[in-house]
Parts: structure tokens; sequence; C-alpha cells
């Protein structure tokens, strides 16, 4: 595998803190909200590496729904990770709102996914010891201290009561994950993912595991949180049906984007 | 915020934390209660070896004793008069006793003490001890009328005890009985054949003999002479007192006079009372008898100038005086060749030592088991990381760092230690404030008692609990409880988030 450069020139390092208005400088290319360049990722199975992303190029634009299409196993979850600063790429750069992120020390990676991005699972990946209210609330239990959160308690709570009445599973506040079905489990996630306000949605494969009617409903969740909020999505699917709800499809093909 | 949520939802939810919590609880609970029991019986002991001896011991070097009391005790008092409240000077001889039950000759290895019986009890508890209600007021060497203890005066509960019957008798009335059926045997005796009288030493007194005109038994008393509890008498194993002697009996003591050559002597004494001080190595050993008499038969006192002889002078400090400083002074004061200063501790030193080590090893056992414990802990807490592995993974993907996973599994550490340690505390006490009714039940069970009054000379397990010992014992297993979470935790703190969410 070769190094990849980036040739453009060196953005400055984005300074987490608070809220998107701490940033130091104005984006260079404010229409794009995420991007990508030429993003490698290989496993490592014993001697020798499978590479699975070689050379990603993917803009994403601000308020724009895309969908991210490709057959099981080319590396759709892998790509989405390494957006979503999960895990780091072997080379390349992921930006967001202009900002190098991919380089970010931990810290600063733990704020911006607490913060500016949500992300939903096929698999929904509730914790199942917590209700569905604090499931919803956990991007909040886990950004402040105890103090600040008993101070602010009021707030969280009408937040998520509100997330929850716009998912509609108001009325299973207090049930436990094994007590929900997978579509509420799954609005559960969606309203765990918008808690903190996140510009961007991450989504991976949301209704991979839900039946079509189901999968319909999370869709048109999906959808107007696009249409109303102004909310980046990405998402993640294998079914072309899915994908046809996106405003953008992109396919990955053998560690590439191949046509939009 | 969502640690100590999560924390609260794993120990409600993981009954696997029970067992770390048992664990824990058991090493405290045995530790606090080993502890206060050991606590008990070294303040017990101490106490009793601090009765019977002074707080320090003014010692000459020579069993024969050194001229003048008085004396020493002026000087002592020009070098220590503030740390001082009380002296009383002693002789201490080894001698033999003989005690004739029903013509059986029972002899006993005794330490012989004389003491002032004005100024004794001003150093020492003995007077506490003793069987006579009367004696304990003020010590006498003459024989009382009647009305010793039945029971024990020092324990406060008399339900629990067994009446010593025979000390009903004890006094003139037993005396006199005594002499009458002495007289009757010795008439028998004296028709039957002359020689067989000659067998039994108490027969033909000597002592009648050397005061050289007729003594009588039933109106006269010898010197009077104060046993120990455990020279006289046995327990049996279901805690009941017998005595093979009891006041108003005589018995013969030989023990060497102080003069060279060495020459032993007999003397008979009168026993007018029976002191217990629970230590059982005194009670066994030493006996009583008025200082002026045993200067006098063993020939300790200057034909010039009346004055006796002592061996050891017991001294009595103030309260909070320094005992091992007073020491030092007397000891600089005095040559040291010819006179010890030492300390009650100093006296038992090798048997409080003895108690210590053992305390101290025991504490270093028991506290293995709470190590153990905090094994079961890292063993336990490596299965949950690994089965919380997904919810590691979830909570990365939210945001979490991994300190803050961390401090989850540490802060579930801390709290089984509290939880159990808190616990473990409660029944450690618990256990103790009732240990003597579940030694008790242990015995009824078991047919066997846990704890034999006849070896241990109290009828109670003496406890004590020192807040501090329980403080430092909980927060120990609190600490072994959190640094056997500490590796587990760092490994949770560690997990990739992305092979976490993978994590099937
Ligand atoms: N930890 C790993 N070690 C080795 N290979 C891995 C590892 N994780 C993923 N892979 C491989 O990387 C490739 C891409 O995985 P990824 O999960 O991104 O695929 P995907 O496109 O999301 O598939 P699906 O549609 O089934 O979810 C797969 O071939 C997988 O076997
Ligand atoms: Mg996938």
């Amino acid at each position: 595998m070769s190094s990849v450069t980036d040739p453009r020139q060196p953005r400055p390092a984005l300074r987490i803190s608070e809220g998107t208005s701490a940033l130091a400088t104005k984006p260079v290319s404010p229409k794009i909200k995420m991007a990508t360049r030429q993003l490698y990722k290989s496993y490592q199975k014993g001697s020798f590496g499978i590479p699975v992303l070689q050379g990603i190029d993917l803009e994403i634009y601000e308020g724009e729904f895309l969908a991210i299409v490709g057959s099981s196993g080319c590396g759709k979850s892998t790509l989405l990770h390494l957006l979503g600063t999960l895990d780091r790429p072997d080379a390349g750069e992921v930006h967001f709102d202009g900002y190098r992120i991919d380089n970010l020390p931990s810290a600063s990676r733990d704020l911006l996914r607490n913060k500016h991005f949500g992300m939903i699972f096929q698999f929904y990946h509730l914790l199942p010891e917590l209700t569905a209210m604090e499931n919803v609330l956990a991007p909040a239990l886990i950004a402040e201290s105890t103090l600040s959160y008993w101070l602010r308690r009021g707030e969280h709570h009408r937040r998520a009561v509100e997330l929850m009445e716009l998912v509609g599973i108001s009325h299973r506040v207090k049930h436990k994950p094994r007590e929900l079905s997978g579509g509420e489990m799954q609005r559960a996630a969606i309203a765990r993912a918008l808690l903190n306000k996140p510009r961007v949605l991450l989504a991976d494969e949301p209704t991979g595991n839900l039946d079509r009617s189901t999968g319909k409903q999370i869709m048109k969740i999906l959808g107007e949180l696009n249409q109303r909020e102004k909310l980046t999505i990405v998402m993640v699917t294998h079914d072309p049906w899915i994908a046809e709800q996106a405003d953008r499809t992109v396919r990955l093909v053998e560690g590439r984007i191949q046509g939009v | 915020m969502y640690k100590l949520l999560l924390c609260w939802r794993y120990l409600r939810t993981r009954y696997i934390a029970l067992v770390c919590i048992v664990s824990v609880m058991l090493g405290v609970a045995t530790m606090i209660v080993v502890n206060s029991v050991m606590a008990g019986f070294t303040h017990e002991m101490q106490a009793r070896i601090n009765g019977m001896l002074g707080d320090l011991i003014f010692e000459s070097r020579s069993m024969d004793g050194v001229l003048d009391a008085d004396a020493h005790m002026k000087k002592i008092k020009a070098i220590a008069g503030d740390a001082i409240v009380g002296m009383s000077p002693t002789v201490h001889v080894p001698g033999l006793m003989y005690i004739d039950v029903n013509d059986q000759l029972l002899t006993r290895q005794i330490t012989l003490v004389g003491i002032d019986e004005t100024t004794y009890s001003s150093v020492s508890a003995f007077g506490d001890y003793l069987q006579h209600p009367a004696n304990r007021e003020q010590l006498s060497f003459s024989l009382r009328n009647g009305g010793y203890d039945i029971y024990d005066h020092q324990v406060p509960d008399q339900s629990t005890q067994k009446p010593r019957t025979q000390m009903e008798q004890a006094g003139w009335w037993y005396r006199k009985q005594k002499a009458m059926l002495k007289k009757q045997r010795q008439m028998v005796a004296d028709s039957a054949s002359p020689d067989t009288s000659q067998r039994n030493p108490f027969a033909t007194p000597e002592g009648e003999e050397a005061q050289g005109r007729d003594f009588d038994m039933a109106t006269e008393q010898h010197v009077g002479i104060v046993l120990g509890i455990g020279v006289c008498g046995y327990r049996s194993a279901d805690g009941s007192d017998h005595f093979v002697a009891l006041p108003g009996d005589d018995v013969r003591v030989s023990f060497p006079k102080a003069s060279l050559p060495p020459e032993a002597i007999n003397e008979f004494y009168t026993i007018t009372d029976i002191y217990e001080s629970k230590m059982s190595e005194y009670d066994a050993s030493f006996v009583f008898v008025p200082l002026r008499e045993l200067q006098k038969s063993r020939g300790m006192i200057d034909p010039e100038t009346g004055k006796g002889k002592f061996s050891s002078i017991q001294i009595k400090l103030a309260p909070g005086a320094k005992a091992e400083e007073v020491r030092d002074a007397l000891q600089d004061a005095f040559p040291v060749q010819f006179y010890v200063v030492s300390t009650w501790r100093d006296k038992q030193g090798p048997l409080l030592a003895a108690v210590n080590m053992e305390t101290a090893v025991l504490n270093v056992l028991l506290f293995m088991i709470i190590a153990v414990a905090g094994f079961g802990i890292f063993a336990i807490f490596l299965m949950i990381v690994v089965e919380k592995t997904r919810d590691i993974g979830i909570l990365k993907s939210l945001g979490a760092s991994g300190s803050g996973v961390m401090g989850i599994f540490l802060g579930y550490g801390l709290s089984l230690g509290i939880v159990g340690s808190g616990v473990g505390a409660v029944l450690g006490l618990m256990f103790v404030a009732n240990i003597n009714e579940i030694a008790d039940i242990l015995g009824r069970i078991t047919g066997q008692p846990v704890f034999d009054p006849s070896v241990y000379y109290f009828y109670k397990i003496p406890t004590i609990v020192a807040p501090f010992t329980v403080t430092w014992i909980c927060l120990g297993a609190i600490l072994i409880a959190v640094l056997a979470s500490v590796f587990p935790a760092l490994r949770a703190a560690n997990l990739h988030p992305v092979r976490a969410l993978r994590y099937e």
C-alpha cells in the first residue's frame, strides 16, 4: 500500500470546546460538512493485512441525506467508524467543518462524538441496564459531571421527553431495552443520538434488523429530521429501496467510492 | 454522572457481585472478631499481671535480700517522688507447700511472698481479689469467723456461676470441727499403735513443739497465709470450683533460710483467705504471708537494729507517670549489680511479646483472606468487563472517555469494598457483642465447650472493640477491593471502541 499525502494546504487543527461557536476560525468550505481525503484502512490478519478501504475521497454537504451502499463486507461500517472518529485510518484525513479530526487527541475525539456526531447502529446498541429514558439521556450523563447534571436535570429531562415524543416512544419511558420491540429500540437509539443536538447523524444500517414497514417508519423519522432540522445524515445500507429515500447515494466497491 | 448510575445498576443487577461482597464481608468480620477477642484477652491479662505486681518493681539481686526497706524507700522517694503514690516492701522466696487432704499429702511448688499488710494494697489490686469481704476492706492475717464469698464477687452476674458451696463452712467453725476430728483420731491412733502417727507429719505438728507449749487448734491459729485459688483448688470442666483446703485449714511450708549454708525450714501456717487474681500463673503459685513473720522465720532481721531485710519494693505510680522513665531514673541511681528495676511489662515481657506476635501473625493471615477475596473480585471483574465489552463500546461511541469507563469499574470495586466491609463490620461487631452466647450455642451443638473456663479462669470471653482497628480493617479491605479492580478497569478503559462494538 502506498502512502498518500494530501496535496492541499494544511488546515488548522480543530479546537474542541462547548458548542460549535468556539471554533477558532471560519471554515474554508462552508458547504462541505465532512470530507475524507485518500482514506486507507486495512485490518491486520496474522502477518498480512486485508485492505478494506483503499483511498476514499468523499464529500458530505451540509444538510444532505447521503446513503452509502455496497455489498456486505466491503467496508461500509469501517468507513462510518472512521467518519465518527471511533477508529483511526492508516493513511488519509477526515475533515469536519473544514478541520482535520482524524489525528486529534482522544479527549477531543470523545468530545466530538459526544457533541457533534450522533450515531445509530443496526443492532440499536442500547445499554441493557438502563431504561429507555436513561438510554436517551446517556450522552448528557456522559457529558456532564454529577453536580452539573443534577443542576440541569430538568432541562435534560424535558429534552429527552421531547425527543421521545418526536420518535414516538413517549409511552415506553420506564421500559428496559429487553422490554422493547426492535423498532422501539431503534427509535430510542435515534432519540439518544439527537440528545446533544449534533450536526451530523451517522447511521449504520438503521433498518437492517427491522421488517419493511418498521424500517419505513424509521426512514420517515430520519427524512423528517433531515428536512426540518437540516440535519446532515450519513446512512450506510445495502438495501436499494432504503437508499432511494436519501438525497444522494454513493457506492463503495473494492475500497473505493464508485459513482454518484 | 453515568459512572455513578452504571455502577449502581451493575451492582444491583449482577448477583455475582454479591459473592465479592460476601467474601470481603467475611474477611472483615473475622478480622474484627479475632482482633477484639485478642485485645480483650491481652487487656484482661495485663490487668491481672499489673493487679498482682506493682507498676514498678525494685528488686535486690540477692534472694536473701538487703537490709532496711525504709532507707531505700526514702531514697527512691527522693529520686522520683512526684511519680510515686505508694510503696511496699516484699520478700519473695520459693518454697514447697504440703496440704493434708484426708491423710493424703499434696505437695505444691509455690512462691512465698511476705507482704506488709498495711501498705501492700496501696501498690497492687491484690486486696480486691480476696474472698472475704472484710479482708477486701483491710487485709488481716487472722482467721475470720466465716462469711467467705460463695459467689465470685468479680463477676457481676451471679446467675451464670456455680456456687462454691465449700466456702460456706470456711472459718473458725470449720477449724473447730477439724480440731475435734483430729483429737478423736489421735485418741484412736494412740490406743491402736503409737507408731502409726509418726507417718503423718500433721499428726504431731512440729510447730507445736517449737512453740514449747500446747497448741490448741480449736482456739488458736498459726501465722496466717493467703493462698492462690489455683494452689488449693481446681475448676472442673462444668465451671464449678472445688477446694482441697479452706480458710481454717493448716498447711506446712518449707523454704530456705536466708543464711549460709542454706538450710530448709518448716513452718505451719493457717489459711486465712484465698485470692483469685484470675491470672492462673499467679493463682497457682503465689501465696502471701505477713512480711515480718517471714523475715523472722528466714532470719532476715538484724539482731542489733531490729530492721528486716527485703527482697523487693513494689512501687505504685501516679496515673499518667511514665513507667519507663521512672525505671531508668531509679536504675541510674542504684548500682546495677545489686538492684534491678523493672516495670510490670518488663516482668511479663516474653508473655506480652508472645501475645503481641500472635496478634500480628493472625492479622497477617486474616488479611490474606481478604487478599483472597481481592483475587475473587479481580476474576469476577474481568468476567464482567468481558461481558460488558459491547456496552463499553457503546459508551465510547457516545463520547465516554477511557478514564470515565475506568471510573465505572473502580467505583464498582470501591462500592463492593464499602458495602462488603460495612456489612462485615456490622456483622463482626454483632458477633463480638454476643460472643459468649454464640460460644454457648456452639458448645451445645458440638458437645464440647468452645471456651473452657477451667483453662482460662474467667467465665466470659473478654472482648475489646478498638474503633481504630475496625477503621483500619475496613479501609484495608476497601483498598484491596479497589486495587483488585484496577486491572480489569484498565482493560475496560483500553478497549478499542470499534472492536468493542463489533463484539458479540
Ligand atoms: N477486526 C477485524 N479484523 C480483521 N478483519 C476485519 C475486522 N473488522 C472488519 N474486518 C473485515 O473488514 C471488512 C469490512 O468490514 P465492515 O464491517 O466494514 O463491512 P460492512 O461493509 O459494514 O459489511 P456489512 O454490510 O456486512 O455490515 C470485512 O471483510 C471484515 O471481514
Ligand atoms: Mg456493517
